[in-house]
């Protein structure tokens, strides 16, 4: 059963003036900035909620805890689902949110929880002295957290966050579900209209595992520059 | 501001539409549970043989697997069995292999952690009572490994549940879709959505924190 392979799919045209390689182009852009704009909400989300989860202070702990189980506990299209169709009607001033705009929320505070998880652990991870010792020079606590605990703590956790980072990746794919015209949705739909799945599969599966390397190839330059010195794995 | 009416959610509609998408889900999930774990293990095996024609194809399959999105392996196992087989293949079906094949990636890479947390001495000494491989692998190693890697396997399991929702991209029937159907039929897709979370939400929080206090058990003993 030899499979006979129709490459010159992606020149046809879609009927709409371009052919099915600039369709699929510019939905790798949109997998692209969908899972960029979720990082950055990722991170910034994450990073707080991961740093209140080790204040002495119980409620900001018990918050902290919260938004990560809630946000843990619901799977990624059903968060997509409710800020998609439960969020606008809700919240009034969202209705005229763009839909790429709820995504990157879903997509970002899904992911904050995950990445809420592994500040904390870096946070804990570092000795009790560290913050002992910021207090005892006479630093606050919010310039201990500023200037001895934070930054050691984020240089710890590069190689967690790099995972997460290649996995909002493959989790972008999710936002196919509210049409957004990512690569996901471009295969499910060039499928259908070309019935050439497995080239079009193929050509998408490539530029998943290609976006995922650079990801990782970018993360891993990042480690490498800000290691710390007698780690395990860190420099001299 | 909206005014939710949940009064329409009832034990006729759970019978009707979503006790169908519940039984879907937890039998794709158990399904796939057992048997991820029993192909992960194998691959976990092949890839610590020291064989090479064993390592490479099972390690290239590990990595593949965990490189794609999930959508994509469900859209690719949809495409590709009624390629292979000749014949169109429900969702449903195409979902029960999808799902062991895709989960046996990840069990795999927990199972051989846990092999190789096993004490080199626990291996000699199974070989010095003279056991072969396999018996070594039955009766000393493997047991220990489950054991010790319980926790982050059912954890997974949890994850593996939340994930059974993207068959939705095939359209089989499962939670998500019962509650979606509700939803439309009865004109409340807002609220119907909500339950579904909280449906989700509560039944992840169960399991994980029934994993948290297994994990506590199982430390103190060790």
């Amino acid at each position: 059963m030899a499979y006979r392979w129709e490459w010159d799919v992606f020149l046809r045209d879609t009927g709409g003036g371009q052919s099915y390689l600039e369709w699929m182009l510019s939905a790798w852009g949109w997998t692209l900035s969908v899972a960029a704009c979720a990082w950055v909400v990722a991170l910034a989300f994450g990073s707080v909620i991961g740093t209140v989860r080790t204040l002495p202070s119980r409620g900001w702990v018990l918050a902290g805890n919260a938004w990560v189980e809630l946000f843990r506990n619901i799977p990624l299209l059903v968060q997509i689902f409710l800020w998609y169709h439960v969020v606008p009607a809700l919240v009034p001033p969202m209705r005229e949110a763009p839909s790429f705009l709820l995504v990157v929320f879903a997509l970002g505070f899904f992911t904050s929880a995950r990445v809420a998880e592994q500040v904390r652990a870096g946070i804990q991870s570092l000795p009790g002295g560290q913050r002992m010792a910021g207090l005892a020079v006479g630093l606050t606590l919010a310039q201990t957290y500023r200037y001895v605990i934070l930054p050691m703590a984020f240089r710890i956790i590069v190689p967690p966050l790099t995972s997460e980072a290649m996995n909002i990746i493959k989790n972008s794919s999710v936002a196919f579900a509210v049409s957004i015209a990512e690569l996901t949705l471009f295969a499910l739909q060039a499928q259908e209209e070309t019935s050439r799945g497995i080239e079009v599969y193929l050509a998408v599966t490539g530029l998943y595992m290609l976006s995922a390397f650079a990801v990782n190839r970018v993360m891993a330059g990042i480690e490498r520059r800000v290691r710390v010195p007698g780690y395990v794995g860190g420099g001299r | 501001m909206l005014d939710l009416d949940l009064s329409f959610f009832s034990a006729d509609l759970f019978r009707n539409f979503i006790l169908k998408g519940l039984v879907f889900s937890v039998q794709l999930t158990v399904v796939a549970m057992l048997g991820g774990i029993v192909f992960g293990t194998a691959l976990a095996l092949m890839r610590l043989s020291g064989a090479k024609w064993l390592a490479l194809p099972a390690t290239a399959y590990v990595n593949g697997m965990r490189s794609i999105p999930l959508v994509m392996v469900i859209l690719w196992f949809f495409l590709l069995i009624p390629f292979i087989i000749g014949r169109p293949i429900g969702a449903e079906l195409s979902a029960f292999i999808t799902f062991t094949a895709f989960e046996a990636a990840y069990y795999s890479e927990i199972m051989r952690a846990g092999i190789q947390s096993i004490p080199r001495g626990q291996v000699h000494a199974g070989q010095a009572v003279g056991l072969s491989y396999a018996q070594n692998m039955r009766y000393v190693i493997l047991p220990q490994a489950f054991r010790n890697m319980l926790p982050v396997l059912l954890t997974q399991t949890i994850i593996l549940f939340q994930d059974t929702s993207l068959v939705y991209a095939i359209g089989a029937y499962d939670l998500l879709k019962g509650f979606e159907v509700s939803g439309k039929n009865l004109n409340r897709p807002i609220e119907a959505y909500l339950l579904a979370a909280v449906c989700y939400f509560a039944i992840c929080f169960l399991l994980s924190y029934l994993v948290k206090r297994l994990q506590r058990r199982i430390a103190i003993v060790r």
